[in-house]
């Protein structure tokens, strides 16, 4: 199993700021289930533009959950545009490092809450929010996932003809026989055994 | 809940080394060091030593000693299996059949064998994770070379029809391979019975050490070795002889062989209670495998909602030591193909756990397992936004 650092276990055992803000100004959702993690941001923001409360829910293991718990602490009393600046390397900074093969997988935090940033700014322009566009159910995800996934970390869906999977950012290509999606590097298609 | 005992129930990984085998094992790292095959009275001692070890080996699966080539693990003896058989019979064909939930020490050669130009085909699985023999027998053609299939599934616990598979092969000209890393040891092996060809099996499942395994091979079936430049083990397997890990896996095989009814009663019974009290306790769970034709001490099951590393991360830090095949804990980062051939969708395989129980284990044991898991259960769940949709569908009714 991945070593954590101490900073990383004390957020994944006491993760603070668990939980949704109703009526939320913002919420965006990172990651898919299929993939291992998944993550629900809630931000309520003042008048002044800084975000009063910060709330998540994380589906995911250990580094998902401190990762979460770490970016809603940094967010929290931040303005929207000092917020926009939280990224993924920042986070594992803050957390003391992240396994590497955490890295990507887990390490989405920053992204679910910039997509929570995006909706309260879509909201203010009066756009129709994304999130409210599409409702995500767990039988669509597996559904999508036996249609199309990422080889490499079983990511399915709305990434189809993407050059990458956006969860596990590995580089991804079509197989020229059977036109299933397989990793860059692939020598043989590991779905029809076509050599490339 | 903050640890008041140790659990161990990973003994799927390694089980701990039997303080009689390590006894056993003692005189050869200092006393007896020689290499078995030099000249004289110290390269004597060890030599014997590995053939009373191969003695013990031959016995607790009813295969003559001669037959028996020793290795350094479980992975080994498949790879040999697999790539070694595939080479040394590639004038026969160059196909070959095996399991979708067959371990990646199976998996792994079987894709590289397909680079270089083999055909593999993969059987599927039932939900239970059988393979069907008729199927077996149905994907056999002239130019089938090899069948392997596990004896025993390491993840789900799940025992094959090995019998009826291997009379599917008899006949066919294919030679049949099973690895049965996870069974030997544990569970009653007859290979004259069973009528099967070659078999995987490590000393680390059965309180041997690591570092030693061993291959049967039925007389007269060639194979190629991996590792060559020596003379040791009738040229199957070259390399100075891992005597003392050598001599404890044989004496632990000796050990098995005539504790096994009392190590499995005392195994089952604790399993029995395991799986009763999860499905009592946990509500949204799945125990999975076969519910009866499973290894003594193998209880499996998906935690929907939550994800298994993080299980493993709440119970280790009460004491307790378990696996996972979800994507987080491999690294793969892909959750197991195991519960996917079985059909489990990958969000519910995400939540696996796996507990293995041992000889050291006790009814105590059991009963903190089922006292610690609910909680951290119930406070994932908490903070996950998959149970959170559950509820509102139940509560929507949909």
């Amino acid at each position: 199993m991945a070593a954590y650092s101490e900073k990383v276990m004390e957020h994944f055992m006491n993760p603070r700021n668990v939980g949704e803000i109703e009526n939320a100004d913002g919420i965006g959702e990172e990651g898919n289930p299929v993939c291992g993690d998944m993550m629900t941001f809630y931000i309520k923001v003042d008048k002044n533009e800084r975000l009063s409360d910060v709330k998540f829910k994380t589906f995911g293991c250990g580094a998902a959950i401190a990762v979460s718990s770490m970016v809603s602490e940094m967010a929290k009393g931040k303005t929207v545009a000092e917020a926009k600046k939280i990224t993924p390397d920042s986070v594992a900074k803050e957390l003391g490092g992240l396994p590497k093969q955490k890295m990507h997988c887990s390490n989405l935090g920053a992204q679910a809450l910039n997509k929570a940033i995006a909706d309260y700014e879509a909201r203010k322009r009066g756009e129709v929010p994304a999130h409210e566009q599409k409702s995500v159910t767990v039988d669509d995800e597996a559904e999508a996932a036996a249609g199309c996934s990422c080889p490499s970390c079983n990511h399915g869906g709305e990434e189809e003809g993407a050059p990458y999977c956006k969860p596990c950012q590995v580089v991804l290509r079509t197989c020229p026989n059977c036109k299933k999606i397989i990793t860059q590097d692939a020598k043989t298609c590991p779905d029809c055994g076509a050599k490339l | 809940m903050s640890a008041t005992r140790e659990v161990y129930l990973d003994n799927a990984s390694a089980t701990p080394l039997d303080p009689r085998v390590f006894e056993a094992m003692l005189p050869y790292f200092q006393e007896s060091f020689g290499n078995p095959v030099s000249f004289g009275d110290r390269g004597n001692k060890a030599s014997d030593a590995i053939e009373e070890a191969r003695a013990q080996v031959g016995s607790l699966i009813n295969a003559p000693e001669r037959e028996i080539t020793f290795t350094s693990c479980g992975t080994e003896s498949n790879n040999l299996a697999i790539k070694g058989l595939a080479a040394a019979r590639r004038g026969k064909g160059k196909h070959i059949i095996i399991s979708s939930i067959e371990h990646f020490s199976v998996l792994h050669p079987a894709h590289t064998l397909e680079r270089l130009g083999f055909e593999i085909t993969y059987l599927p699985v039932d939900e239970y994770g059988f393979v069907d023999p008729d199927q077996v027998k149905q994907n056999i053609r002239a130019d089938t070379t090899l069948v392997s299939v596990m004896y025993a599934n390491n993840e789900v616990g799940t025992i094959e029809p090995i019998k009826e598979i291997a009379a599917a092969v008899k006949g066919s000209g294919a030679v049949f391979h099973t690895d049965a890393v996870a069974a030997a040891g544990v569970m009653p092996i007859d290979v004259q019975e069973l009528g099967i060809d070659c078999l995987s099996l490590a000393s680390s499942q059965f309180y041997g050490p690591t570092g030693a395994g061993a291959l049967w091979l039925r007389k007269g079936i060639q194979v190629m070795p991996l590792l060559e430049g020596g003379v040791q083990e009738s040229d199957r397997r070259s390399g100075t002889h891992n005597v003392p890990g050598i001599v404890g896996l044989g004496k632990a095989a000796e050990l098995a062989k005539q504790e096994m009814p009392a190590r499995s009663k005392h195994i089952s019974a604790l399993r029995d209670k395991l799986m009763a009290g999860l499905k009592e306790k946990v509500e949204h769970i799945a125990l999975t495998g076969h519910p009866a034709k499973r290894l003594p001490g193998s209880v499996s099951l998906c935690v929907n909602f939550i994800e298994g590393e993080a299980m493993l991360a709440f119970l280790e830090n009460v004491g307790v030591a378990a696996a996972s095949g979800s994507a987080c804990t491999s690294k793969m980062l892909k959750s197991s193909h195991v519960l996917n051939a079985m059909g489990y969708p990958p969000e519910i395989a995400q939540g696996s756990l796996l507990f293995t129980i041992g000889v050291r284990n006790t009814e105590e044991d059991i009963k903190y397992v089922l006292e610690a898991l609910p909680p951290i259960v119930a406070r994932l769940r908490q903070i996950s936004p998959l149970y959170d949709k559950f509820l509102k569908s139940r509560k929507e009714g949909k």
